[in-house]
């Protein structure tokens, strides 16, 4: 990672740690209509950014330096989102429509008598969030352990991850699944007691969306400086290479996978309780596919970039589905071609000098073996 | 005899709507003049005396002689509505509308207050209710005895017992005669009180017809009977009707499983060959099948009635070019800029088919549109326990005939041999002068126009919407990667195997679990096989 | 995988000692019951004509390739047939490929730091610290390969030259007790195909090398044992000229 990278990483920090600091100030401490102040529905709606910047960071850790495009990772953010959405749902207690103390009111309506055990021990906070990072990594863990070990690279492991949240994207649509079926999760009142719609907890929502993102760019900032970052990379660009020298390649690859999961999974924990709803549309393949081109726009393999291309994407898009809501299709649709043929390092890359002299980094190969070593 | 009131309430309905029925005929029947009036008077005679006795023997006149007149005389009595003025010697009954007429012209009444109601016991109801069923048993018209039997097959009235035995004796309709004896199966199935011949029959009638429900009375009368030889008979014969089920089943899975085949080999085999040939997956290869419906869609809206039933002879053609041209714009604009980097193509095609779909949503709505089979498509053929609907297995026909082109084009023709060697090796082939380029160009049309085939297929069979295609993307690699690219046959394995092991899985632990199962099937196999089935081994291919 | 039951004195005493090998891709025969043992402390050269199984023997003894009959066992107990690259790699096999393959991405040092012999797992790269010694070693190697001025730059800049060398450094940092070397002089000027010998006999005297190659000169240089292969198996072993001056390969070289 070359040192004006690293610049731009702390300045964006920087930045976000003084949004952090600064917007609760704004929103809650100036009075409303006052030029400073920060409407509650901005707040909210760039709390929503950061989360996506969170998904964004953790597939540009896969596929920018280890070559994994993972066209899932919705799948992951959503399972986070969902082990928060039970706990939420839980917090409802009977203040429900049916006014069930125990049972959510879609069990009500389903006629159920017991809580699932899946949905045992949710109105824990501290096991909420053990689940938030233990179901996304486990599904990472499983997943990953077949793919790698199978040395499954390329589109093929693209297309087997989009058939992974594809799956979960209909199971997650059943109603007996017990998870809300199609409308999923929503109606939330609280979090830890305090009100989703107060505008002070939408700001500290804000705030720990921003230090999550902190957080995800440090650890993996950490993971990229390190030998085993190296190693990622030697990983990405010669894989049969690393083999030979001892390597085991599916290790490397299991442990960002499984890392990147987590904070995939913990950034759709956020998302859940600002945006307040969380459904089985998260799974869709298109979401995943779309978290890929915010990281394509920022820059992949510069994490900053992919955090920095999702904030702009997902602006754009906002803006977008206003002004000219049919349109935005179309522009997605472009956005995905133009900036692969002719923005392949993504924005950051025409910020940042041509650190290296060969150009676009060798690709994983098509195929599910690894490249040959020799012609 | 009523179990539940609701019950109850739509016989009444039932009854009701009969009456009316019935009313209209009578009308008729006076028109056309009674052929027995004597018969029908004598009857109407013995409801006079209002001694039970008397009724009894009139209801059992009613239905011996059957006249026109004898269901809506007995609906009345059923529902006390029947009314006699014995002063006046005239029988007349209530109609549903509250009007009284003569229960033997249909004529109103002048004056209904002389009038007083038959008295009726629960013994006379029981006449009542069997006198009721053996009238339509013994209807002229076939097709209603065939329905009555079949209504007693449902209900198992045991009170139609008679009737039915009655009307077995003299039915000279085989069809009716089998009905017959099934309804008279099902209702010893239920009855304590039948002879071991009785059950025996019973037994061999529900045999032959060897559905579930006749499982279950076989299974009834296997659990009632003392006897040993019917506890045998019955047992024999449920295994039997299980076995023969279970055949059946299985081969519905089946066929349902070829007609998935079917499709996914249609969407498959294009995606088989481009990805072959480049080595990179289009994502918008579902929207040429999308393309290829719409095109069918418009074929249909605009061709004149005269030439509907020729609609799928245009659309073929249309869906193919259309595609083609579309596949062979995204590989000149966009893939071949990206040729070796696979991953990019990914996305750069995905954008695509965001266009795609949406420029579909503009022009033609949000909405499904509706494309109708013609008329050779429609229907479906009974073999046995199976059905097999037309539409399905023209598609299966299609997929063969798709398959036999495009082997004909790879291995007879000029085209198909350099196809086959950028394939295998594409730095040799270009080495050995073949324009790389051209067959890349050529290769997404001809993948792409298939595609667009695919979707005149599926528009079918399903319906006609911008996404369509997105479905197939994943199931069609799946497929791609079961068979191994550079051969056609292992794509039409793979389609086989993951079409088939579907629908056998999906009875068995749910659609989705299915998919699922198929999944991690599919990623251990390509541990084994890393290049699915048929595939090209080798150092050159590794490079 | 020890064989205690084979006491066979050959294996037992040999570096590599492979056995009729058999490899075949779809019916074709890349090997045909390739036998070879390499003594400790052995440099040997194989040559051959393209085709003969040179590169096939060398996937087979890193566990690239299986083979479907033959043993293969190294240092007199393990069972490379039963390995995969990895295991194969840290029991002290270093290959060299016939393209050079570097880590195009990393400098010349983070090259050299990934081939240092470490401890290869998640958790020790992950918390991997520089230590002194792993610099020396690094340093010393940048002297032996004459990289030394090159050690920060990013390995895809270097010349065809340099990556050889590069690799050949990377196989020392590995510190394996047998090095396979395919064609190391393959596009490299005289004076470089020269001061490669002079490197490969330098580092056979700490290491067994098998080494892969077509040029005679080179070959003449390094002087030692030859193997020629045709067609998948042994044609003929010895020095030399006694290889060169036998009829069936001057047969094979130069065709009837």
């Amino acid at each position: 990672m070359s040192r004006q990278l690293d610049r731009i990483g702390l300045v964006f920090v920087a930045l976000l740690a003084l949004a952090a600091i600064l917007v609760p100030v704004l929103a809650l401490a100036t009075p409303e209509g006052s030029a400073f102040n920060i409407p509650p529905y901005l707040v909210q709606l760039f709390g929503k950014y950061l989360c996506y910047a969170i998904l964004a960071l953790a597939l540009d850790l896969v596929w920018g330096y280890c070559g994994i495009l993972s066209l899932g990772h919705g799948a992951f953010f959503a399972l986070g989102g969902y082990a928060m959405g039970m706990y939420l749902m839980r917090q409802i207690g009977a203040r429900g429509v049916y006014a069930n103390p125990i049972l959510p009111d879609f069990m009500v309506f389903l006629n159920w008598k017991a809580l699932p055990v899946a949905w045992w021990g949710f109105n824990w906070f501290p096991y909420a969030m053990l689940l938030v990072v233990l179901a996304p990594g486990l599904l990472a863990l499983a997943f990953g352990w077949f793919a790698f070990r199978s040395r499954v690279t390329g589109v093929y492991l693209s297309i087997i991850t989009q058939a992974m949240t594809f799956a979960l994207f209909k199971e997650f649509f059943r109603n007996d699944f017990g998870f809300g079926g199609n409308n999923g999760l929503t109606d939330f009142k609280d979090v830890l007691g305090f009100s989703l719609q107060s505008s002070s907890t939408k700001v500290a929502l804000f705030s720990a969306s921003a230090i999550a993102l902190i957080a995800a760019y440090f650890v993996s900032r950490a993971i990229i400086g390190s030998k085993y970052g190296k190693a990622l990379v030697a990983i990405r660009d010669a894989e049969s290479r690393m083999r030979f020298l001892g390597y085991r390649v599916e290790n490397y690859k299991l442990f960002a996978f499984v890392v990147s999961a987590v904070m995939a999974g913990i950034g759709g924990a956020l998302y859940v309780p600002q945006v307040g709803i969380i459904n089985p549309s998260e799974f869709a393949p298109a979401n995943s596919i779309e978290a890929a081109i915010w990281v394509a726009v920022g820059g992949r393999g510069t994490l900053v970039g992919a955090a920095i291309g999702a904030i702009a994407v997902n602006f754009a898009k906002t803006w977008f589905t206003g002004v000219l809501p049919e349109f935005w299709l179309y522009g997605l649709g472009a956005l995905f071609v133009l900036v692969t043929l002719f923005l392949p390092r993504g924005l950051l890359g025409l910020l940042l000098r041509p650190a290296r002299e060969k150009a676009p980094t060798p690709e994983t190969p098509a195929l599910a073996i690894e490249e040959g070593a020799d012609p | 005899m009523p179990v539940m009131p609701h019950v109850t309430r739509l016989l009444a309905a039932l009854r009701l709507s009969t009456l009316a029925i019935v009313v209209v005929t009578l009308f008729a029947a006076v028109a056309s003049g009674p052929a027995r009036a004597d018969a029908l008077d004598d009857a109407l005679a013995l409801f006079l005396t209002d001694k039970f006795p008397d009724t009894q023997k009139a209801i059992g006149q009613l239905v011996a002689e059957a006249p026109p007149q004898a269901a809506a005389i007995l609906d009345a009595l059923g529902d006390n509505r029947l009314l006699i003025d014995p002063a006046n010697r005239v029988v007349a009954y209530r109609t549903a509308a509250g009007a009284v007429v003569d229960a033997k012209t249909g004529a109103p009444v002048a004056s209904a207050d002389a009038f007083k109601k038959v008295r009726v016991n629960n013994a006379l109801r029981a006449a009542i209710d069997g006198a009721r069923g053996s009238l339509t048993l013994a209807n002229p018209d076939p097709e209603k005895r065939l329905a009555a039997a079949a209504d007693v097959f449902k209900s198992r009235d045991a009170k139609a017992l008679p009737a039915l035995k009655a009307q077995l004796a003299k039915e000279s309709d085989p069809r009716v005669a089998d009905a017959l004896k099934l309804a008279v199966a099902a209702i010893v199935a239920g009855s304590d009180s039948t002879t071991p011949a009785e059950r025996t029959a019973a037994i061999e009638a529900l045999k032959a017809r060897g559905d579930p429900d006749a499982a279950n009375l076989i299974d009834a009368i296997g659990q009632k009977a003392t006897e040993p030889e019917v506890k045998a008979a019955a047992e024999s014969a449920l295994t039997n009707v299980r076995t023969r089920l279970m055949f059946w089943g299985a081969a519905q899975s089946l066929w349902y499983g070829l007609s998935a085949s079917s499709v996914l080999l249609l969407a498959a085999i294009g995606l088989a060959i481009t990805f072959g040939v480049m080595g990179v997956i289009n994502m918008a290869h579902g929207e040429m099948v999308m393309l290829g419906a719409y095109a069918t869609y418009v074929v249909q809206s605009v061709l004149p009635p005269s030439l509907q039933g020729w609609s799928l002879a245009f659309a073929i053609p249309l869906a193919f070019i259309v595609a083609a041209v579309v596949g062979v714009a995204i590989e000149r604009l966009i893939i071949r800029y990206l040729y070796s980097r696979p991953l990019e193509t990914l996305l750069a095609t995905w954008g695509v088919s965001l266009i795609l779909q949406q420029t579909v949503r503009t022009l033609f709505g949000a909405n499904n549109r509706q494309v109708s089979n013609p008329p050779f498509m429609s229907g479906a053929l009974h073999v046995g326990g199976l059905e097999i609907t037309m539409n399905r297995m023209w598609i299966i026909v299609l997929a063969i005939l798709v398959f036999i082109g495009l082997q004909l084009v790879l291995r007879a023709t000029r085209f198909g041999l350099q196809m086959r060697a950028v394939t295998q090796n594409r730095r040799m082939a270009a080495a050995m002068g073949i324009s790389t380029a051209r067959i890349d160009m050529f290769a997404f049309a001809l993948g792409s126009g298939v595609a667009g085939i695919a979707g005149v297929a599926l528009s079918q069979i399903d319906n006609v919407s911008p996404n369509l295609g997105q479905g197939y993307i994943i199931d069609s690699f799946m497929v791609v990667v079961f068979g191994g690219v550079g051969n056609l046959w292992g794509t039409a394995l793979g389609a086989l195997m993951i079409g088939v092991a579907g629908k056998i899985l999906e009875p068995l632990i749910g659609a989705v679990q299915g998919q699922i199962v198929l999944l991690i099937v599919i990623i251990l196999f390509i541990q084994k096989r890393p290049r699915g089935m048929f595939a090209l081994k080798g150092r050159a291919v590794e490079a | 995988m020890t064989l205690a039951e084979d006491h066979n004195p050959t294996l037992t005493s040999s570096i590599l000692y492979l056995d009729g090998i058999s490899v075949s891709f779809d019916g074709y025969k890349a090997l045909r019951e390739l036998s070879l043992v390499l003594a400790p402390g052995e440099m040997r050269a194989i040559i051959g004509p393209n085709g003969a199984g040179k590169t096939t023997m060398m996937d087979v003894i890193t566990g690239k390739t299986r083979p479907d009959e033959g043993e293969a066992m190294f240092d007199g107990k393990w069972d490379l047939t039963r390995l995969d690259e990895a295991e194969i790699a840290t029991l002290g096999v270093g290959r060299k490929f016939q393209k050079p393959t570097v880590f195009e991405n990393h400098t010349v040092e983070d090259n050299l730091l990934l081939s240092v012999k470490a401890p290869r797992g998640v958790r020790a790269t992950l918390f991997a610290r520089r230590e002194p010694e792993v610099h020396e070693t690094i340093d010393r190697i940048l002297v032996t390969t004459r990289l030394k001025d090159h050690r920060g730059r990013v390995a895809g800049s270097l010349s065809h030259g340099q990556k050889q060398w590069l690799e050949i450094g990377m196989l020392l940092a590995q510190d394996p007790k047998l090095l396979l070397v395919d064609e190391p002089v393959a596009g490299m000027t005289d004076a470089e195909t020269a001061a490669t010998a002079e490197l490969l006999r330098e580092i056979a005297k700490s290491h067994s090398v098998v080494v892969v190659e077509h040029d005679m000169t080179f070959v003449r240089e390094l002087d030692v044992k030859v193997t020629c292969l045709h067609e998948g198996a042994v044609l003929a072993e010895g020095t030399l000229d006694q290889v060169s001056a036998d009829p069936r390969v001057v047969e094979v070289y130069l065709g009837r």
